[in-house]
């Protein structure tokens, strides 16, 4: 069979090597599954092979043909037949599908945006990822927004597509529906280069694997593919077991208190507690509140009804009086709001934190402190207190987020909204530590989540947000159970619990 | 301690120098045209600054006007803010400080009037910059819209005040201010330079020291590089808004004890004119670091002073053109600098993990 891409090659950002002659091999007409920790280097090398990042060097055959890794470009690559589909989205906000899907295309000046419209929704229809060509890209869900860019892609003549983290901002139902077209996609004979982080997802759908490892390929495997040499490649040592949850104190007081907490028409009459040492998940399909709910607790979006934060009626308050009152808040997007990306490690750890600063006088050297001790604890890599956070992997952004949050003094409630996502295995299990360690030391912690692994691994108790609304609630061992993972897709699909009155 | 430049640092300053020099060179190729050997302007204009002490010190008194609206631009532009009315703040504070300073009783000895006519230069920007602010934080109506109205409207209201009280008898002249609130000249060949230059350094160091070193600095650079951010860890960006354009205000207010209290002595018509335009170029070039700005304003003075210096050579006009091409220089340096280290790393789309 004929190799869609071949390629070896190494990549270099300043003095750090994040690729060294890193191999992959797809097949024409296959899924191939491109794993590895945040920071492997998976993300460079498919902007590589899609001409969106340059190689300092090796060598690259697309269909057989070798090309010339220093004149290749987006440009070249797209004539080439390769796609992709970046991680964080790479639209136009302001402009509406269509007008995204010709951007940059080639195409005369009297090009009609009726029939490409019509064309995009037609394609979109036949492979099972229906989409509305002129709604905004800014009104859409991540998902939604997704699966344009997909169907753009392939509506340019995309034969190999490349996918990167495409399920991180998926509900489950719709990453059921993105695997399935993969397949389908696949059997038409197009080729898939699909990167994720979800080794179950890379057992549903892919047929062959590259696993990389800080820039290196480690391994590949083919055929009936298992989870736990995949996992070993990845992280290159055994995982460590799952660690059982102990139940917070029957007597333990709420440390978060909402009373019919609203926004808008988005998030209605939400009235929830989280005790002291409880974990309390919020599952939901993305865009049914959660973001809402977040943000009214952290006091950053105008709500109505009552938040209640330990001892304190937090209802009034500014968000600084909130953080102050014992809240930690771990953005949704680390992106937007979670980090200044051009500041230092050092820097962002120390955001706003007058307890480690100092309150008028910047403490350069508690600072710096700060930044080792917190670097030591969640092992953010690299260990660099002045490194520039735009320059850190995925993964290691949100460790400095989740660092500041967790350090604050005399933490109440930690309120963390997709903690893990986009994140690596090594720094989720770090991630998810940190949160235990939390709850254990007498806080409350709130968490929302797209990924029910995450939740039914970390929380005591899972509510389920639909339209705004609780419209369901798992606690204790009914999370344990076989059937858990389902019934909360029930609850989140709008469907009916079984056995619930 | 040797002083090694971190690699920020280091960009900011190659962006300033390719900016000066792109400036010169467009200089260069503008006297070419006009007939004249560039050599020899630039040289005459150094040489006139470093050896006659009259000019030096007109340099000096045009720098000093200019770091002080340098700075208002700047530490705006470092929360974010375009500060385009450091024009209309430093014209209020001119109005107000020789008002106040008129006022005062001929016998205020000067460790009185001096401080309370500095305040007063101050609260006359101030409360310019601060209405800037405030429509920014509370309507938000965009801050360059509003101090270029502002410039318009400050300028329009104090040449009312002063044809309808302050002028005396058919000039454009108010009326002395106290002796008391005089700031002496330095003493460079008769030369407008005066002691305000220190009140200049001192703002200089404060502000550095603030940006620096404090929480102050620290939140108001955390709006200006990311104010989502800077909202979700509890910084109040409105607040801050505000308090910055007060204190960009009180700066540019303040460039009136150069022109006010140093020289004229007195209110009158088109003081001290452009030094608050001039002063954007100066904050671009200082690339907003403060320390960045004195150097902007020494470079700016010279090209001012310098150029009337060598008017018997070429028009003023054309050396006052390059305060403007200035602007252009550094925008597009900058963007170069920036790209050179860093997009031949990253894609200017995506970002990498």
């Amino acid at each position: 069979m004929t190799l869609a891409i071949e390629a070896s090659v190494t990549k270099r950002y300043g003095v750090r090597e994040v690729l060294h002659d890193a191999t992959i091999a797809v097949r024409a007409g296959t899924v191939h599954a491109l794993v590895g920790e945040n920071g492997a280097g998976k993300s460079t090398l498919v902007k590589i092979l899609a001409g969106v990042v340059r190689a300092d060097g090796g060598k690259l055959s697309v269909a057989g043909t070798s090309v010339l890794l220093g004149g290749w470009d987006r440009r070249r690559a797209r004539a080439a037949g390769i796609g992709i589909v970046q991680q964080h989205g790479a639209s136009a906000q302001t402009l509406s599908v269509v007008e995204n899907a010709v951007l940059g295309a080639e195409g005369g000046p009297l090009l009609s945006l009726a029939e490409v419209a019509a064309q995009l929704r037609a394609l979109g229809d036949k492979i099972g990822l229906p989409i509305d060509p002129l709604a905004r890209v800014e009104d859409l869900g991540l998902g939604a927004a997704q699966r344009a860019e997909i169907v753009a892609a392939l509506y340019h003549g995309a034969t190999t597509l490349i996918l990167d983290e495409p399920t991180a901002v998926l509900a489950p139902v719709e990453v059921e529906g993105l695997l399935a077209t993969l397949r389908t996609l696949a059997r038409e004979g197009k080729t898939i280069i699909f990167v994720t982080h979800k080794l179950d997802e890379v057992r549903a759908v892919a047929d062959e694997v590259t696993v990389l490892r800080e820039g290196v390929t480690v391994a590949t495997f083919a055929g009936e593919l298992d989870v736990q040499p995949i996992a070993r490649a990845m992280v290159g040592e055994d995982l460590p077991p799952a660690t059982t949850l102990e139940p917070p104190a029957a007597t333990a007081p709420a440390v978060l208190s909402l009373g019919k907490l609203s926004v808008g028409r988005d998030l209605v009459e939400v009235s929830l507690d989280v005790r002291r040492g409880e974990i309390v998940g919020v599952a939901g399909v993305d865009g049914n509140g959660q973001r809402e709910l977040v943000l009214a607790i952290a006091g950053l979006v105008k709500s109505r009804g009552s938040v209640r934060i330990g001892e304190r009626d937090a209802s009034h308050d500014s968000p600084s009086r909130r953080l102050a009152a014992g809240l930690a808040h771990v953005p949704e997007d680390r992106h937007r709001g979670g980090l200044i990306l051009d500041a230092t490690v050092a820097e962002n750890l120390a955001l706003n934190r007058r307890d480690i600063t100092g309150r008028f006088r910047v403490d350069r050297d508690a600072v710096r402190r700060n930044a080792v001790k917190r670097i030591a604890e969640l092992d953010i890599r690299p260990a660099d207190s002045d490194a520039i956070v735009r320059e850190l992997s995925g993964g290691n952004q949100q460790k400095v987020v989740v660092g500041r949050e967790l350090s604050r003094p005399r933490l109440q409630i930690i309120v963390a909204a997709q903690p893990t996502r986009g994140v690596d295995l090594g720094a989720v299990a770090k991630i998810h530590d940190r949160l235990r360690a939390a709850a254990k030391a007498a806080a409350g912690v709130l968490v929302v989540s797209a990924d029910l692994d995450e939740l039914l691994a970390l929380c005591h108790r899972v509510v389920v947000l639909l339209r705004g609304r609780i419209v369901g609630e798992l606690a204790g061992d009914e999370l344990r159970t076989q059937t858990a993972r389902g019934e909360l897709g029930l609850l989140m699909t709008g469907g009916v619990r079984e056995g619930a009155a | 301690m040797i002083w090694r430049p971190s690699a920020s640092t280091t960009r900011e300053l190659q962006a300033a120098l390719i900016a000066l020099l792109a400036t010169i060179a467009v200089g260069s190729a503008l006297m070419l045209i006009y007939g004249v050997a560039p050599a020899g302007v630039w040289l005459a204009m150094l040489d006139e600054i470093t050896r006659d002490p009259y000019s030096l010190g007109q340099m000096l008194y045009k720098a000093t006007g200019l770091v002080l609206c340098g700075l208002s631009v700047a530490l705006a532009l470092d929360a974010g803010l375009f500060n385009i009315g450091a024009e209309g703040q430093m014209t209020a504070g001119v109005l107000t400080c020789a008002v106040f300073g008129a006022a005062l009783p001929a016998d205020t000895p000067s460790f009185i009037a001096v401080p309370l006519c500095l305040v007063a230069a101050a609260a006359g920007g101030a409360a310019v910059g601060a209405l800037i602010g405030v429509l920014r934080a509370k309507r938000n109506a965009h801050e360059v819209i509003t101090s270029i109205m502002l410039n318009v409207i400050v300028a329009g209201v104090v040449l009312w005040i002063g044809n309808a009280v302050l002028f005396r008898g058919g000039t454009t002249r108010g009326g002395q201010i106290v002796d008391g609130a005089k700031l002496p000249e330095l003493g460079l060949a008769g030369s407008a330079a005066n002691w305000s230059i220190a009140i200049a350094i001192v703002m200089v160091l404060l502000l550095a020291w603030l940006r620096s070193r404090t929480t102050w600095g620290q939140a108001w650079r955390a709006v200006g590089r990311d104010p989502e951010a800077a909202r979700s860890v509890g910084i109040s960006v409105g607040r801050v808004q505000i308090l910055v354009m007060t204190g960009a205000g009180a700066l540019a207010g303040l460039a009136a004890a150069n022109f006010v209290m140093g020289h004229k002595h007195a209110f009158e018509e088109g003081l001290g004119r452009n030094t608050g335009f001039i002063g954007i170029s100066v904050a671009l070039l200082g690339r907003t670091n403060p320390i960045g700005v004195a150097f902007a304003a020494i470079a700016l003075g010279t090209l001012s002073a310098g150029g009337l210096a060598v008017g018997d050579k070429v028009p003023k006009e054309l050396t006052e053109m390059l305060q403007g091409v200035v602007v252009l220089a550094v925008a597009i340096s900058s963007v170069w600098v920036h790209r050179r280290s860093i997009a031949s790393e990253r894609p200017l789309v995506g970002k990498v993990t």
